[in-house]
Order: structure tokens, then C-alpha cells, then sequence
């Protein structure tokens, strides 16, 4: 913070200075090339890494089945085939798998997950905050507390709860659970914390109730984190996989992710049918895509933001 | 105690001095300030604080999932299910052991791959001669987004015997391995290089929880390699951008001024760069080994714990024994166990870099 301030006010000659000395400007050419070349050299080869294998998912999704095996490096596929988006799409009377079923449920949960929480996340927030009541710091303790169980240790405890009030095999099953999310409030408070505090009490004092200030006043305001808590709960919910799969067991209410995940793992001796696999894997990958092509400056932000655990 | 005087701390900070003119106004807000957290507490009660308790009553039980496990029908049986999974010879607990191996290499192996990948990528990334840096870290996060359920089904296609790894690493002469069924462990590989392939007397007739030293001592198999590198592909866009984070808190000046006095590029990474990043990568290390010993999808899809129980982890096994083979008892058992090694490692890892850092 003290080195950006330093910067500002040295103004010219400081800005001058760091690129002179940091560029390597006045360093031998030879020497510039070759770290010029190497750096580049193995941005490349991570760019190789990790972006090739996802047009191998994709080129292999237009293959046969037996160019997919026969060859799994090309990204060509020879013959091109729609065979996998045919099935993929129920164009073909003879193999149909519930795509529509999944993606369907995969969004009713997204989206309802997503309403939930930036409601949830936003109140408990904003009180967190501001608002002064006995037992804050109880509350406060206890959301901070979620932050240190790990997920994975939660999987029979949720079956245990859903199975006892009844809600295995339901929707409200498959969402109410996943609006636990500690990131998200600890993320709104932060948030608010940074609103000036005099803006909550000009709004008093101009006669709004609490709940006015808080939705005309505050909230709009903390735009940026309701964007951040919608991405976070949007790809949280839709990567989700480990709840679906002890929350349910009937079929019709499979997600993009229990479905790929059964027919993968239950398929394994079978015929490999790996276009078809992976088409539905990147059909399952496009709207997560498609919102970080537009909204990476947040997802970066919310992987920081996660990392407070 | 601490609760009351935290408490008084924070409302202090935050409670103006004028706030105290009207108390009505005080009177609503503390009504309003239970009503805008009620949601979230009773989310968070009723399906986490609750489900824990539910799971550790449980755990004392032999319960087959049918009925109420509250019911009083299922058998109270102590603490005999911790017993089978730490104390008494059986299945069970040979599985738990094998278990704990696997993941034990797993997380050493991922912990470090991931943490210098990442470094590098953050590095490369962060270097000032290089353009196209915002492209590239966009790139290399792609990964971290990405369901694990679609990366685990592309790379069951990736790693076949066949598959694009094998016909990669073809190019270079080299023959790969059949990445999910060759149970050997690549220590034992290793050792089988130089000449060593049976297991010495010594570490064969030594046992601990039910397992030969020799086994002990396999490092993680080659299937379980896969998944190493599965899980280091998806995590180190994200461990990348707390490096990130990292670097550019380090003053430009201090680059600047060493860089002056003649320092050359290694010699910053190494005497600058490195201890002032300290922080960053103890909090790298802490989630990356966090995050290690939950790995449960992965194993779903790619390969159910074998070949050979090499891939088999306690999350996995606290799954199939629970919904598997109906012991819920034993499954919840397992969590808490799991639970308890989570903390444990966390601790210790905080003490480890606090120590260091003072």
C-alpha cells in the first residue's frame, strides 16, 4: 500500500526508474533474446498444458468412436461425426440419454442456490456489519467456524439430516443445504464494512427504517460483491457433485454433473464411447465458460476471496 | 469469557458515539439485527451444526441406513467402530491403513507439485519483460473453474493405454506406463531399477497398523499418479493467483534498488523474492494439503479406489461404506477420523509457519 503512495507521489522519476531497471533494457541484447525467448518458450508450452486438453475434449467430441481411439492426439476429427451431439441433443431414437433432464435440473438448482444465498449472504452481511444486537459476535464466531470443516467430512451428516426431516429425493433437499455459505457472508461484510457508516445514518435521519437503508441505501452500493457471491454460488452450484449424489438417488433428479459422473463410472467395462463422454462433458463446461470469458476479473477475485480459509 | 469481551470490543469499534442519542432506534435495530442473520443461522444450524452432532451420534451406532437412527433400533456399540478402523486386525482397518498411505503420498507429491507449478506460472505470469500476461493467467486459472467431473471424465480419456499421453510420450521414446491399472508403487519401481525387487526381510516382517514398512514405503502408485496430476492441473491456476497476490506486494523498489546494486536475476529470485513470498506459500501449503485429503470425486470417477486399493482414500471409503454396504456407523466413523486429521495437520502446519516466520 505504502510502495503505490510512494510511486504516486515520486510521480516521474520513480516511474521512469522501475521500467529501466526491471525491463532489462540497457542488459546485452544476446541476453535479452534468450530470456525473451525462454519466457515466452514456456508460457507456450503451459498454454500446451492447459489449454490443449481441452480442444482435445472438444475435437474428440466430433470423432467416431473408432477415430477417437485409433486417433486421440489429432484435432481433426476424420470423418467429422455429430454422432455424440446427436444423442447429446435426443436426435437419435435409438440411444437417448436425459441430457435435458440434467441440464435442466442443473439449472434450477443453480439458479435458485444463487438467489438464495445473495439473499441469505446479503442480510446476515449487512447485520454483521452494522447493525448492533446482542449476540453478534456468537453469530460471527459460528460463520467463521463453518470455515474450518471440510466439505468432504460433511457427506454422511447431510444424508442424515435430509433422511430425517424427509427431504432425500427432493429438490428443497438439493438446495436448502447448499445455501450454507460462509464465504459469501464474510465476503458481504467485508463489503459493507467499507460503506462509509455516515451514509447509514444520513438514511436514518431522513426517517428510513433499518430494512429501507439496507435495500435503497447500502445494497446498492456493494454492487461489486453481488456480483462476486453470484459467480462464486453460480459455479459452485453447478461443479457441485458430492451433495446431489447423497442427497438423491432417483434418476429424474440427476444434474448435469451425478449424470456424466454415473454414466462414466458405471460404464467403465462397456463400450468406451468416450465422444459421447466428452461432449457431454464440455456441454456441462459451456455456461461456466461463457461467464468467465465475460466475468474473469471476478472469478479471480472470488478465488482470492475464497482463499480466506 | 473471550465471547463477552470480543464482543465489547466490536461493538465499540463500531458503535458511534452520536448512535446512543436515540434508543428506540437501538431497540429496532437489535430486533432487525436478529431478523437479517435468522436465515443464515438457521441454515447453518439445521444443516451443518446439526448434521455434525446427528453424524457423531451416529458413529456410535451400528446402523444400516433403514429407519431412524434415533429411533432407538440400531445398536449402540461405543466406540467399537473407531476400534475396527484403528485398533482391531480386519479388513477394515487394513483398508483405512491403505488408505492413509495413499493419501499421505498423494498429498506430499500433490502438495509439492502443486506449489512449484504455480510459483512458476505466478512467476512467468507476473515477469515484466513478457507481454500477453492477462491472456495467459486467464489460461492457466481455466482449469481451477472447470467441474471435476468433466476434467475427471477428460482425463480417463487423456491417460488411456492408447490415449494421448501414451502417444505423446511415444514421440520421446519413452513407453507409458497403463496409467489406471498398474497398481506398483513408484518407489518400488524405483527401487526395482537398482536391483531391488522383493521387499528386505527387515521391512516385510515389521508392521504397522496391520501394513508391512515395505508397503508402507511404496510411494504412490502409478494410477494414483493420475490423479496427482489431475489435481495439481486444477488447483495451480488458483494457488497461482495467491502467488500472484504475493509478488505484487513485494515493492517495486526493493527489485529496483537490488537490481542497482548489481543483483542478477537469480540471485533476486533467491535472496528477495523467496523469503518475502514465505507467507504466500505457507498459506499455499496449508490449503493445498487442506484440500488433499478431501480428494473423493476424482476417485469416483477415475477409479473407485483401484487397481489393487492403491487409489482407495478415507473420504472414498467413508462413501462406499456408508452407501455401499450400508454401515453408516463405520462411514461416519471414518469422517470423523478424517476430520481429526484435517485439524490436526492444520495446527501443526500454523505452529510450523509461525515459528519461522518470527
Amino acid at each position: 500500500m505504502s510502495g503505490l503512495l510512494d510511486r504516486r507521489r515520486g510521480a516521474r522519476p520513480a516511474r521512469e526508474a522501475v521500467p529501466v531497471v526491471l525491463t532489462d533494457r540497457y542488459s546485452p541484447l544476446p541476453r535479452k533474446v534468450l530470456v525473451r525467448v525462454i519466457g515466452y518458450g514456456l508460457l507456450t508450452l503451459g498454454t500446451l498444458l492447459y489449454l490443449g486438453p481441452f480442444l482435445v475434449q472438444v475435437a474428440t467430441s466430433f470423432k467416431t468412436d473408432a477415430d477417437a481411439v485409433g486417433n486421440p492426439v489429432s484435432l481433426i476429427p476424420s470423418p467429422v461425426s455429430m454422432a455424440a451431439w446427436e444423442i447429446v441433443a435426443g436426435s437419435n431414437p435409438a440411444y437417448s440419454v436425459p441430457v435435458f433432464r440434467w441440464l435442466g435440473n442443473s439449472f434450477v438448482v443453480t439458479i435458485s442456490v444463487t438467489l438464495g444465498r445473495l439473499i441469505i449472504d446479503s442480510l446476515a452481511g449487512y447485520a454483521l456489519a452494522r447493525l448492533r444486537f446482542r449476540g453478534r459476535a456468537v453469530v460471527f464466531a459460528g460463520v467463521v467456524a463453518v470455515l474450518a470443516v471440510p466439505g468432504v467430512v460433511l457427506l454422511i451428516p447431510k444424508f442424515l439430516v435430509l433422511n430425517e426431516l424427509g427431504m432425500f429425493d427432493s429438490y428443497s433437499g438439493m438446495i436448502l443445504p447448499l445455501f450454507c455459505d460462509a464465504v459469501g457472508i464474510l465476503l458481504m461484510k467485508t463489503a459493507f464494512e467499507a460503506v462509509p457508516a455516515e451514509l447509514d445514518e444520513a438514511a436514518r435521519i431522513d426517517g428510513a427504517g433499518v430494512f429501507r437503508t439496507f435495500w435503497s441505501v447500502i445494497l446498492p452500493l456493494v454492487r461489486p460483491a453481488l456480483v462476486t457471491v453470484t459467480i462464486l454460488s453460480f459455479q459452485g452450484s453447478w461443479n457441485e457433485f458430492t451433495h446431489f449424489l447423497v442427497a438423491t438417488s432417483n434418476p429424474d433428479l440427476a444434474t448435469m454433473n451425478l449424470g456424466i459422473a454415473r454414466l462414466t463410472a458405471g460404464d467403465l467395462q462397456g463400450s468406451q464411447q468416450f465422444p459421447l463422454k466428452l461432449a457431454l462433458a464440455t456441454l456441462s463446461t459451456i455456461p461456466i465458460a461463457i461467464v468467465y470469458v465475460f466475468f474473469s476479473r471476478y472469478f479471480m477475485r472470488s478465488g482470492n476471496a475464497t482463499g480466506l480459509k | 469469557m473471550t465471547a463477552t469481551v470480543t464482543r465489547k470490543a466490536s461493538a465499540d469499534r463500531t458503535r458511534p458515539v452520536r448512535g446512543r442519542r436515540s434508543s428506540g432506534h437501538l431497540r429496532q435495530e437489535r430486533r432487525a439485527g436478529w431478523l437479517f442473520v435468522a436465515p443464515a443461522v438457521i441454515v447453518l444450524v439445521v444443516f451443518l451444526f446439526a448434521p455434525i452432532l446427528m453424524a457423531a451420534w451416529v458413529s456410535l451406532l451400528d446402523w444400516n441406513g433403514q429407519s431412524s437412527p434415533f429411533s432407538g433400533e440400531a445398536d449402540f456399540v461405543g466406540l467399537d467402530n473407531y476400534r475396527n478402523l484403528l485398533v482391531d486386525a480386519g479388513l477394515l482397518r487394513s483398508d483405512f491403513m491403505l488408505s492413509v498411505r495413499n493419501t499421505v503420498y498423494y498429498v506430499l507429491f500433490n502438495v509439492t507439485g502443486a506449489v512449484v507449478v504455480s510459483f512458476a506460472l505466478a512467476l512467468a505470469v507476473n515477469s515484466y519483460i513478457l507481454r500477453g500476461r492477462a491472456f495467459f493467467r486467464t489460461i492457466f486459472y481455466f482449469p481451477a473453474i472447470t467441474s471435476s467431473v468433466a476434467i475427471s471424465v477428460l482425463f480417463l480419456f487423456l491417460f488411456q493405454g492408447a490415449g494421448v499421453v501414451n502417444v505423446v510420450l511415444s514421440w520421446v521414446g519413452i513407453d507409458g506406463p497403463s496409467w489406471f491399472t498398474d497398481p506398483r508403487g513408484v518407489l518400488h519401481i524405483v527401487l526395482s531399477w537398482f536391483g531391488v525387487d522383493g521387499a528386505p526381510g527387515a521391512l516385510s516382517d515389521t508392521t504397522l497398523g496391520g501394513l508391512s514398512l515395505w508397503d508402507w514405503l511404496s510411494g504412490p502408485s502409478v494410477a494414483m499418479c493420475t490423479l496427482i496430476m489431475l489435481t495439481v492441473w486444477t488447483t495451480s491456476g488458483t494457488f497461482m493467483l495467491f502467488f500472484l497476490v504475493g509478488l505484487q506486494d513485494i515493492p517495486v523498489e526493493l527489485e529496483e534498488a537490488t537490481a542497482i546494486d548489481g543483483a542478477g536475476a537469480w540471485q533476486r529470485f533467491r535472496h528477495l523474492t523467496l523469503p518475502l513470498m514465505r507467507r504466500s506459500v505457507v498459506l499455499v501449503i496449508t490449503l493445498a494439503l487442506i484440500g488433499s485429503w478431501q480428494v473423493f470425486d476424482q476417485v469416483f470417477i477415475l477409479s473407485q479406489g483401484s487397481p489393487a486399493k492403491t487409489t482407495l482414500t478415507p473420504a472414498y471409503i467413508s462413501y462406499v461404506r456408508s452407501f455401499g454396504d450400508g454401515q453408516f456407523g463405520v462411514g461416519a466413523a471414518v469422517a470423523f477420523v478424517l476430520f481429526a486429521i484435517i485439524i490436526v495437520l492444520t495446527l501443526v502446519q500454523r505452529w510450523v509457519g509461525r515459528e519461522r516466520r518470527a
